[in-house]
C-alpha cells in the first residue's frame, strides 16, 4: 500500500493548520516521503512531541502503509 | 503492563544505550536502521541491539511503549530520544553525543 503525497500534505495540513508543509517523493515509488513541517503549534515541544504530533495527524497510517516518511519539523522564525 | 511492555522496560532501563531495529548492527534490514547504526558507531558508543523482526509482538510492543509508531527507536539510560531523523539532527548539531556526555555514557571518539 502507498499513500501520495497530496493526501500527506492534506492530513498534516488538517491536523496542524496553518502548518507549512514540503513533502518530497525521495524515491519516486510512492512510498518514500521527506517533510518538512514548519508550524507555530510546535513552540515550546521537544522535538518527539513535535514528530509525534505529525504522527498523529496521519492517524495510524504511519509504520503501516506508509512505510517511510523521513520527518523534519520546526517552529516559524519570527 | 503486559509481558512484552515489562520486558521492554527492563532492557531499556538496564542498557545505557539501547536500539530498538529492524535487523541486528552487522546487517541491518532497512535503510533507516542502518543509519542509526552509522550514527551510533560513528560515535564509537557501545549499544544494545534489539532486532524487532524477530517477533511481532515485541514489534508491535516497542511501538505501544512510547506511542511512537516507527523503528528505529533510540533510547538513553531509560529515556526515549527518537527515530533516526531525530537521531541525525542531532547528531549533527553535536546534540547526542552532549547528551551522552551528560548522561554519563562514555563514548571512544
Amino acid at each position: 500500500m502507498a499513500m501520495n503525497a497530496v493526501d500527506i500534505e492534506r492530513m498534516i495540513k488538517e491536523s496542524l493548520p496553518g502548518a507549512k508543509v514540503e513533502i518530497r517523493d525521495l524515491a519516486g515509488d510512492g512510498n518514500h516521503y521527506a517533510a518538512n513541517v514548519v508550524s507555530a503549534a510546535f513552540k515550546g515541544k521537544s522535538r518527539i512531541q513535535q514528530h509525534q504530533m505529525v504522527y498523529a495527524a496521519l492517524k495510524g497510517r504511519m509504520g503501516g502503509e506508509l512505510h517511510a516518511l523521513a520527518l523534519q519539523t520546526g517552529v516559524p522564525e519570527e | 503492563m503486559t509481558d512484552i511492555n515489562t520486558w521492554i522496560d527492563d532492557v531499556v532501563k538496564s542498557n545505557d544505550v539501547v536500539l530498538f531495529m529492524k535487523g541486528n548492527a552487522q546487517m541491518p534490514m532497512c535503510g533507516f536502521s542502518g543509519r542509526a547504526i552509522q550514527i551510533l558507531s560513528h560515535l564509537g558508543v557501545p549499544f544494545k541491539d534489539v532486532n524487532v523482526l524477530e517477533s511481532e509482538e515485541l514489534r508491535q510492543g516497542v511501538k505501544a511503549y512510547t506511542n511512537w509508531p516507527t523503528i528505529p527507536q533510540l533510547y538513553i539510560k531509560g529515556e526515549f530520544v527518537g527515530g533516526s531523523d531525530i537521531m541525525m539532527e542531532m547528531f549533527q548539531s553535536g546534540e547526542l553525543k552532549a547528551m551522552l556526555d551528560e548522561k554519563g555514557v562514555p563514548v571512544q571518539a
